[in-house]
């Protein structure tokens, strides 16, 4: 073996030794991600299911019957009746329905006028997502229903247009299905980068990088030495994730394994490169940690659209997102779990992953020198 | 007693304030975060790339589409010619919606059929996906009512007449922004308090203070009370940027606010005494405070609804106070709520408070005896 692979390997062995020595990177590297996994999987979604929904029928008659019977058919609410619109706007108020649907006292009548009756629904808007979803579930309901009114001896006529929504990838639009892979994206950005902004930070702090530089292992060879141990860690921290996305919470991956595997290691490269660019930029376990979280987990929170859409943000800070590495992963990911190996997707992505990782790797190499000031 | 607290508030200020880092990490990242939340936080609809695949271009489906265009949530990338381009487009993510208009689209119009406009839509980001779907039903059913009244084919039965309370134009970024408050105060507290004791430990002025007469209880406040104070100082600068910048309707009196305030940025202290008393090094302060900041975040109702978590994760998120505060300053920006109505809120944060207090009290004799 030439001098410079045996080097390599000492440095390798001592930093593996570290890691088996303190168990905090273990946990790192494999608890943590299946901790957040967990949390964020149950945690984390966006479907509304049993919206509690006020229905007020001042005067019932088949007609009302009918409507509401739409709205309890739908699995998303969950109807309670009352008699007046003031007790129900009350409810409202206090937070125990979401939503009124008010069926007023002509409403039978004036169906069956040339103008037409007209259905309130009156939503809590404080949570404006949650308000747009129910309203459209609330449209549904009132398709479905003119659809009945509309057969023969019904009450009424079609609506000329009818709409045929076809849902591709994710047809029973389950937002778990595709959170929980923005969730990996995001998962292993924390890990990568905090693995590596400590390690060079934690050697300068024990005064060991000095000890490091007196020996004759060129910079090149420490820098590897440090990366590839944590690099292992990182895929294996991947691979439990994947693991328990598609075992516990059921999401399909409908991509292949090999593919996976080449576009998490070039982002892992590019997530372990800014954590080692951090390391030493800071040389201090604080600082680094610090910057570890602020310039990585939010970033990879708000701007990876993981979940806020990054087509509906603003232009300015729609041009931030481009170098956040986590946004390419995220998009890879759901396609990847979602569609498969869709390479129109695919490689732009992972392209913009591996400019990513040799940028800060070739900045971490040049910052990095060997000495003191 | 109270000379020597107010001394150590005074001292615990100064090594805060004076420390360059310290101030730093007090001011930058809090900004940025509320600029960047604040615009990129968002569940509104802004140019959705849409594809067209008008297979019966005529005087209907230019009308139907003309009102697609003309909607601020959509934008029209590509008119496709072949029904191969449909999918393709929607795979590579160049367009979210294609809109395909049926060939028989004005025949059936026009012979009292059905007339079929088939949406596809992305999937891979579902919230997205309903989204696009409600506002395209919307439109259509718009398009509908337009063309029924035009052609006299009789009113529908029932319309649907929708209104959304306290927010009208269902605006997200008046649901997020008055949750940023919420989220940057408990940061900002939870790292001040938290590392506080470790820093000490570290600096090896920890057992300076030991030795002065002050006892364990005095020395728990005089290191808690800063926190509450610079907690207290950072949600007033985001209320204020979110009412003078944001243009977030504050329709309560502050009085309901900032006693939730009061007692939400208590409870962050005690958690932030606990850890800050179990915490040997600056490091172990850090994971301990992130260990409990990234479940808080996550399961407050901050950016998810807290009624979409199944049953047991609703039940242990009764103790984050992080979900009563977002409550409480949503109610009092949004709805105008009373202190009478958000009694419900108050209670479990001042027993949180008074709770993680007390642990933090008894961990940090243990520790210092």
């Amino acid at each position: 073996m030439s001098a410079a692979g045996v080097r390599l390997t000492a440095l390798l062995r001592k930093e593996a030794l570290q890691i088996m020595r303190d168990p905090s990177a273990l946990a790192i590297a494999f608890a943590l991600p299946a901790f957040l996994l967990f949390i964020f999987g149950y945690g984390v979604t966006l479907d509304a299911k049993e919206v509690p929904l006020g229905v007020v029928v001042e005067r019932p008659s088949a007609d009302t019957a009918a409507f509401e019977g739409k709205l309890r058919q739908s699995p998303y609410f969950e109807t309670t009746e009352y008699r007046d619109f003031a007790a129900a706007e009350r409810a409202l108020e206090a937070h125990e329905i979401n939503g009124i649907v008010w069926l007023r006292e002509d409403f039978s009548r004036r169906m069956r006028s040339s103008r037409g009756a007209t259905i309130g629904a009156i939503l809590n808007g404080v949570d404006a997502n949650s308000a747009r979803i129910v309203e459209g579930y609330l449209q549904q309901a009132w398709a479905a229903w003119l659809a009945d009114a509309a057969r023969p001896g019904g009450p009424g006529a079609a609506l000329p247009v009818a709409v045929a929504p076809r849902i591709r990838f994710n047809p029973e639009v389950r937002s778990r299905d595709y959170l929980i892979p923005g969730l990996i994206a995001l998962v292993m950005t924390l890990t990568g980068a905090l693995l590596t902004a400590l390690v060079i930070a934690r050697e300068w702090e024990r005064g060991t990088q000095e000890a490091l530089m007196v020996t004759r292992a060129t910079l090149r060879e420490i820098l590897l030495a440090k990366l590839l141990p944590y690099f292992v860690l990182g895929l294996g921290g991947m691979a439990a994730s994947v693991i328990l996305a598609v075992t516990l919470f059921r999401v399909p991956f409908h991509g292949s394994a090999w593919a996976l595997l080449v576009t998490s290691s070039l982002f892992l490269l590019a997530a372990l490169g800014m954590g080692l660019l951090i390391s030493t930029a800071a040389r201090n376990q604080f600082v680094a940690g610090q910057i570890a979280i602020i310039a990585t987990f939010l970033p990879a929170f708000i701007l990876s659209g993981f979940v806020f859409d990054i087509g509906s943000m603003p232009a300015p800070i729609r041009a931030v997102t481009h170098v956040v590495a986590a946004r390419y992963f995220v998009t890879i990911l759901q396609t990847l779990f979602l569609a498969g190996d869709l390479w129109s997707v695919l490689l732009p992505n992972a392209l913009a992953l591996a400019l990513m990782a040799a940028l800060f790797l070739g900045v971490a190499r040049l910052r990095a020198r060997k000495r003191l000031d | 007693m109270w000379p020597a607290v107010l001394a150590l508030i005074v001292k615990e200020l100064l090594a805060i304030l004076k420390d360059p880092r310290s101030r730093i990490v007090l001011i930058g990242p809090p900004l940025l975060q509320l600029v960047v939340f604040g615009y990129g936080a968002t569940f509104d609809l802004n140019h959705v790339p849409v594809a067209v695949y008008d297979e019966d271009p005529s005087a209907a489906s230019r009308d139907l589409i003309a009102r697609f265009l003309g909607s601020p949530a959509f934008e029209v990338v590509a008119r496709l010619h072949d029904a191969a381009d449909v999918d393709r487009l929607i795979d590579s993510r160049e367009a979210t919606l294609v809109i395909d208009v049926d060939r028989r689209f004005t025949r059936d119009l026009l012979g009292h059929r059905p007339a079929r406009v088939q949406l596809i839509v992305d999937g891979r980001n579902s919230n997205t996906a309903l989204l696009v779907l409600g506002y395209s039903n919307q439109i259509v059913t718009d398009f509908s009512r337009d063309w029924l009244a035009a052609h006299g084919g009789g009113a529908a039965p029932a319309v649907l007449d929708l209104r959304a309370n306290y927010n009208p134009p269902l605006n997200s970024q008046w649901f997020i922004v008055p949750g940023i408050v919420a989220l940057l105060t408990q940061v900002v507290t939870l790292l001040v308090v938290g590392l506080s004791v470790a820093r000490e430990r570290e600096a090896g002025t920890f057992d300076q203070l030991l030795v002065t007469p002050m006892g364990p209880l005095e020395i728990l406040l005089g290191k808690g009370l800063p926190g509450v104070l610079i907690g207290l100082l950072e949600a007033t600068v985001i209320i204020l940027a979110a009412v003078l910048w944001f243009r977030v309707p504050l329709r309560g009196p502050l009085l309901p606010l900032y006693l939730g305030l009061f007692l939400f940025v208590a409870a962050v202290t005690g958690i932030g005494l606990m850890i800050s008393s179990l915490a040997v090094t600056q490091q172990q302060a850090l994971l301990g405070a992130f260990l409990f900041m990234v479940p808080s975040i996550t399961l407050s109702g901050f950016a998810t609804p807290i009624a979409n978590m199944p049953r047991f994760i609703q039940a242990a998120t009764q103790v984050n106070p992080m979900r009563h505060f977002l409550v409480i300053v949503r109610g009092v920006f949004l709805e105008g709520s009373t202190t009478a109505e958000l009694l419900p809120q108050y209670w479990p944060l001042a027993l949180v408070a008074a709770g993680s207090m007390l642990v933090a009290g008894w961990l940090f004799r243990r520790r210092t005896a």
